[in-house]
């Protein structure tokens, strides 16, 4: 109990330390893709501590909900980040809400900030809720399909429960978990604002999605949404790596080495997906905005027919 | 006494209420005296209905020498209606409430008083009534109560046409509802619902009833493509009367599907889960489109009612579905489901009604284009609101996410189904839900956001005060009740399983004893959902990183213009509006439901005139459908016209060809 | 069947299904061109897979032509026609994307369903591959239908063409000289596809195939 305690407490700590980490190694992979030497991996941590240090400018209109949504966004995001494994399945709370419900609370994080950027009154902070609230209603139902999938594979949407199905060995190789891996990857683009659907580097006025929901933040409460970004971020790679490259995760009664060994291949993992994140962004160019539902229905359509497949064919096991 | 008797004298004292209402109407306490004595009859009769629900599962057949001579009038209170009258009364004690605060503001009292309780009292009528004519008797008297509320303001703007689209529709449903209990009755003429249980009809006959059911009560609860005077009529009402319509009314008419289709006639094919799960999935994905091109507010909230139903629908398809093969705890989830999302529906449709006529009241606009800015004058009604928004767009750690997450549950048992049809719609269906869902959370971000949050837009919701108590009271015990039944949805679970078990036959595993009142409703491997943990880390984190930050980091705050890349002084025009919020999804998806044409007129460069951009709207249903039917309508009239120019020879003659055919078809009868 | 092997076969099937509908999806005509030659190689891998799973020779033969014609030789080919015809630009959808997607959903749905229904006695693997072969077949047939460019409509009708490979290769007992004899007939449709596409694009400076409607004599 006091072990599971500390490994659950552990993780969330984890998560939030890596997260300016990953984003790190990101911005640094697409910068020597691009000939340039880049910040140190270590810039985003700077970044949130002196914007945390700065006093926050707040708009004169704003409500008492604009300085609120901050923190509410970054717990939400939060809450569904610790309930994904990372290096260990079996969680203390894993239990307290499954994988429909991770998606319910990543979608009350983007609910608030489409408020938030809607309290100040601005044209841009309308813009950029009004475009998330498209790129949600598309990547929701995705999301949904997709989970439709994994729990008739592994009979539960319970993501540890999951993770562990996906461990043993007796999953095979799916057609439906290849489709569902596709489209999760551009769920997971879609949802963290990456190339092609945003641009989380852009400040050009009529590119911003994200970047336009929070263009009034600005301190603490700015570096507060800034890290609950790149929680998502690690979350939905944390989310991939254990249903679809589950191997090193620790199961549930693992010995302590088995989990630090765990933990360092899931370090491994994730600077993995950032490097490939990096090259990724770096090869596309972004889509107009009206390219994205195209994009994300694709993957809509995707998550479908693996999750149909599995519908129709489940006599056959 | 038993406990038929008691809600039936809780019915006559709302009609005594009814009929003062009605004498005192001028009277400056009359608003006081009907929805105070609403309130309190609403009150005993909700008490009444929990001990019922909770404690006794069956009720005794009370029979009064009402109604026809030979059949009687026959009450009964079961556990299905039991449930329904804690739905309908805690509704109608709401809405009495909010009444109170509202009375003074009412120019027409004569038109609202009388009809209100008398509203009340139909709906709890058809929900006592345990025979075919005292039920459509009280469906019709509810129907018409509740038009006669619709009309009350009616030279307001279009409520007359309202009005009659409600009437026509109204009258179009009991008619299919009639007919579906002629062909349910025994051909002995049994019209109670006993002899209709004892008797089932045979399979080709129950499968008409269930049709006709499906669109009678359809109707009224406002299945798409039945639904189009449902967002007429229901924004025409007064505020807490459109509460009333639009969380209670509905429900009656969910009940009456419930009680027929599953209670008299129960499934009897595996093909009627297939229109009921594409009605309701059609019904969801329409009905929250057509709410996110709103900027009435009230209408957006009346069209967002057909998405919920909607919901309600894919549950009972759903269950159906299971009912028919034979899977009973799988029956039980889904209507778990749809009747948890029904009485959450309840809740938070009344509690954003009342925001909305709180808005009405206070600012005279219902255009959402027109407000702006209410959360700093309103701080009270918007945080309701909000709370509001946040469980209809099934965000946890509220009640609609639990009633989304139990359908999705049981949508994902469908694989279990030897039905290749089903097996198909399901995860189909499936998709359309989350699609709606995620297009509530748009649909209410911009409900809230242009309405409360950015910069007023007009004078008049500058100058906006906050609402009354009795209002804020109203709003904010739905409130209460929407956290609590997301945080602890486990006793909500349990408290309906009676009426669960009633329809389906089946019951849900008791969640009442899962450690830390979790819900897991097949097996906590499987699935398991825990509200109350969920909101406690949410808290825990959001003041934990509040409290971080605070201490360590900054805590100075400044005031200052707003940034907005550098545009300063612009006015509360160039918000971001209702309509230009909802373009982006209308570009996407609104081809479904709409045909769009936009016009934009560009003046040429040296032009002094403004440039304009003219969008119309136009509905396909309402084209493909009812125009063509109102048009031949009129075509038969016209042609029928003709019938009142005739000689007295000529209408002889008409008569008398009557006469012979009729006597001609006798003859000719087998 | 063994399971590793079933699932392989199982698995590139599914990702035949998969390329088609990226051929839906793609409209820029070069990017066309890679899917549809990365749907031959995966036919190939499929192809040799069969042979390796049915201890079948003369399939490894199938699957090397599969490869050297529809992954190398057709699109390099139509490569050149697209790029001597300079039409590089968007290829125009007569229905929108997510229409065709949704009609590609049910293709498929309809070809499982159909395929588990009629050939129930069939083994697992067969159903299942004859399955994703009809799908193949049926979005391929549904891109002819959506494209008006008559470059994606030939890629239309080649993609067809591999579902019906893939439907052989699952077949035991598919004689080669039928495989080789398809496989230089589509050879052929091609030349004399191309050659008609130059005759086109010459006359009517288009290879829209909605342009040549209005040449047709039996018109209104």
């Amino acid at each position: 109990m006091i072990v599971d305690l500390a490994f659950q407490l552990l993780q969330m700590t984890l998560v939030i330390a890596v997260a300016p980490l990953l984003t790190g190694l990101v911005r640094a992979t697409k910068a020597r893709l691009m000939r340039r030497r880049g910040p140190p991996l270590i810039q985003p941590y700077r970044d949130l501590i002196r914007l945390a240090r700065k006093e926050a400018v707040v708009a004169d209109g704003a409500s008492w909900l604009f300085r609120f949504v901050p923190y509410l966004v970054f717990a939400a995001t939060w809450v569904a980040a610790a309930l994904v494994p990372t290096f260990a399945t079996g969680l203390l709370f894993s239990w307290s809400a499954d994988l429909i419900a991770i998606i319910a609370l990543l979608g009350a994080a983007r609910f608030f900030l489409a408020l938030a950027g809607l309290d100040v009154g601005t044209s841009f902070g309308g813009l950029g809720s009004s475009r998330e609230a498209l790129f949600g209603a598309l990547a929701e139902p995705a999301m949904i399909v997709i989970v439709f999938t994994l729990a008739l594979v592994a009979g539960s949407t319970q993501l540890s429960t999951v993770a562990a199905y996906m461990v043993s060995s007796n999953v095979g190789l799916r057609v439906s978990l290849g489709m569902a891996l596709v489209a999760l990857i551009v769920v997971a683009l879609a949802e963290n604002g990456r190339i092609p659907v945003d641009n989380p580097a852009t400040h050009l006025e009529l590119t911003m999605v994200h970047e336009a929901m929070i263009l009034e933040y600005s301190g603490r409460h700015l570096a507060v949404i800034e890290l609950a970004a790149m929680l998502k971020l690690v979350l939905y790679v944390s989310l991939i790596v254990c249903v679809f490259v589950p191997w090193g995760l620790a199961i549930a009664d693992a010995s302590v080495a088995d989990r630090l060994l765990g933990a360092l291949l899931y370090l491994v993992k994730l600077a993995l997906a950032g490097v490939a994140l990096g090259v990724f962004e770096s090869s596309i160019a972004k889509m107009r905005v009206f390219r994205v539902p195209d994009f994300v229905g694709a993957a809509l359509m995707l998550g479908f027919l693996g999750a149909l497949l599995l519908f129709v064919s489940r006599t056959l096991k | 006494m038993s406990a038929e008797a008691l809600f039936l004298s809780g019915d006559a004292a709302l009609l005594g209420l009814a009929v003062a209402g009605g004498v005192a109407a001028r009277k400056p306490f009359a608003g006081t005296l009907v929805y105070g004595g609403a309130l309190a009859i609403c009150a005993a009769m909700l008490v009444l209905a929990l001990v019922e629900l909770l404690g006794r599962t069956n009720g005794e057949t009370l029979v009064l020498p009402l109604g026809l001579p030979w059949i009687g009038a026959r009450f009964r209170v079961d556990a299905l209606s039991a449930f329904f009258l804690v739905v309908i009364n805690l509704g109608g004690a709401a809405a009495s409430l909010y009444g109170l605060g509202a009375a003074r503001h009412e120019h027409s009292p004569g038109r609202v008083l009388p009809f209100f309780p008398a509203f009340l009292a139909g709906m709890n009528l058809v929900l006592v009534a345990s025979d075919a004519y005292t039920f459509l008797l009280s469906w019709e008297f509810m129907s018409i109560a509740s038009w006669a509320l619709v009309m009350a303001h009616h030279r307001e703007g279009d409520n007359a046409r309202a009005g009659y689209v409600y009437l026509v529709m109204a009258s179009f449903g009991t008619f299919m509802l009639l007919l579906s209990f002629a062909l349910l009755a025994s051909p002995a003429g049994g019209y109670a619902f006993d002899a209709m249980r004892a008797a089932p009809p045979a399979p080709a006959v129950a499968g008409l009833a269930f049709i006709l059911a499906l669109i009678g009560a359809g109707s009224k609860a406002g299945i798409v493509p039945l639904h189009v005077w449902l967002p007429l009529a229901h924004p025409a009402a007064p505020s807490h009367v459109s509460a009333l319509m639009s969380g209670v009314m509905t429900k009656v008419a969910v009940y009456g599907f419930v009680r027929i289709v599953f209670d008299l006639a129960g499934p009897q094919g595996w093909w009627w889960s297939v229109p009921v799960l594409m009605v309701g999935a059609g019904t969801a994905l329409l009905g929250v489109l057509y709410a996110l091109m709103q900027h009435d507010l009230k209408r957006l909230l009346a069209y967002h009612t057909v998405e919920n139903i909607g919901i309600i629908f894919i549950g009972f398809g759903l269950a159906l579905a299971f009912k028919w093969f034979g899977m009973p705890s799988a029956a039980a989830l889904a209507m778990t489901a749809a009747l948890l999302h029904t009485f959450n529906h309840s809740l938070f449709k009344s509690l954003l009604f009342f925001g909305a006529g709180a808005v009405l009241s206070a600012t005279g606009e219902r255009d959402m284009e027109h407000l702006g800015g209410l959360i700093h004058n309103m701080p009270r009604t918007a945080f309701a609101f909000l709370v509001g928004c946040a469980a209809i767009s099934a965000l946890p750690p509220f009640n609609g996410f639990v009633s989304e997450w139990l359908t999705f549950q049981a949508i994902l048992l469908s694989p279990e189904l030897s039905s290749w049809v089903l097996k198909i719609l399901a995860p189909a269906v499936g998709a359309l839900l989350a699609l709606s869902a995620a297009l509530a959370a748009a649909c209410f971000a911009k409900a809230f956001g242009i309405t409360f949050l950015g910069r007023a837009r007009t004078d008049s919701a500058k100058h906006a005060h906050e609402t009354n108590r009795f209002a804020l009271a109203a709003m904010f015990v739905p409130a209460a009740l929407c956290l609590a039944a997301g945080v602890v949805p486990g006793l909500f679970i349990d408290a309906l399983s009676p009426a669960v078990s009633d329809a389906v036959s089946g019951r849900m595993p008791a969640q009442a004893g899962i450690a830390w009142l979790s819900i897991a409703p097949i097996a906590e491997s499987r699935s398991s959902y825990n509200g109350l943990l969920v909101f406690l880390f949410i808290a825990i984190s959001a003041s934990l990183a509040a409290s971080v930050i605070h201490r360590f980091a900054s805590n100075a705050l400044r005031r200052a213009p707003a940034w907005d890349c550098g545009f300063p002084d612009s006015s509360p025009a160039t918000q971001y509006t209702a309509e230009s919020f909802a373009q982006p999804i209308r570009r996407v998806f609104g081809g479904l439901a709409f045909v769009t044409r936009e016009h934009i007129d560009m003046p040429e460069p040296g032009e002094t005139r403004p440039a304009r951009f003219e969008l119309t709207l136009g509905d396909r249903i309402w084209d493909l459908i009812y125009a063509p039917l109102a048009n031949s309508v009129e075509r038969a009239a016209v042609e029928l016209n003709r019938l009142q120019f005739l000689t007295i020879r000529q209408y002889l003659s008409v008569v008398f060809a009557a006469l012979i055919t009729l006597l001609v078809m006798l003859a000719s009868w087998p | 069947m063994k399971g590793l092997d079933f699932d392989v076969a199982h698995l590139l099937a599914g990702g035949l299904v998969l390329i088609s509908f990226m051929l839906l999806y793609q409209n820029r005509l070069y990017a066309l061109l890679n899917v549809f030659a990365l749907q031959a190689v995966v036919l190939s891998l499929s192809v040799a897979w069969q042979a390796y799973v049915q201890d079948a020779n003369h399939l490894y033969v199938t699957a090397a032509i599969a490869f050297a014609f529809k992954a190398v030789i057709i699109p390099l080919a139509l490569h050149r026609i697209i790029a001597e015809l300079g039409i590089q630009r968007d290829v125009e959808n007569v229905v929108g994307v997510g229409p065709t997607m949704l009609a590609g959903l049910a293709l498929v749905a309809l070809s499982e369903v159909v395929m588990l229904r009629i050939a129930s006695e069939a083994d697992v693997l067969a159903q299942e591959d004859l399955a994703f072969a009809l799908s193949v077949v049926l979005l391929g047939m549904l891109m002819m239908v959506v494209r008006r460019n008559a470059v994606s409509m030939v890629v239309g009708f080649m993609s067809l063409e591999n579902g019906l490979i893939l439907a052989a290769a699952g077949a035991k007992g598919m004689p080669l000289v039928v495989e080789i004899s398809v496989a230089f007939s589509v050879l052929v449709a091609l030349v004399v596809i191309g050659v008609f596409l130059f005759r086109i694009s010459e006359r009517f400076e288009t290879v829209d195939a909605h342009a040549l409607d209005r040449f047709r004599g039996d018109q209104r």
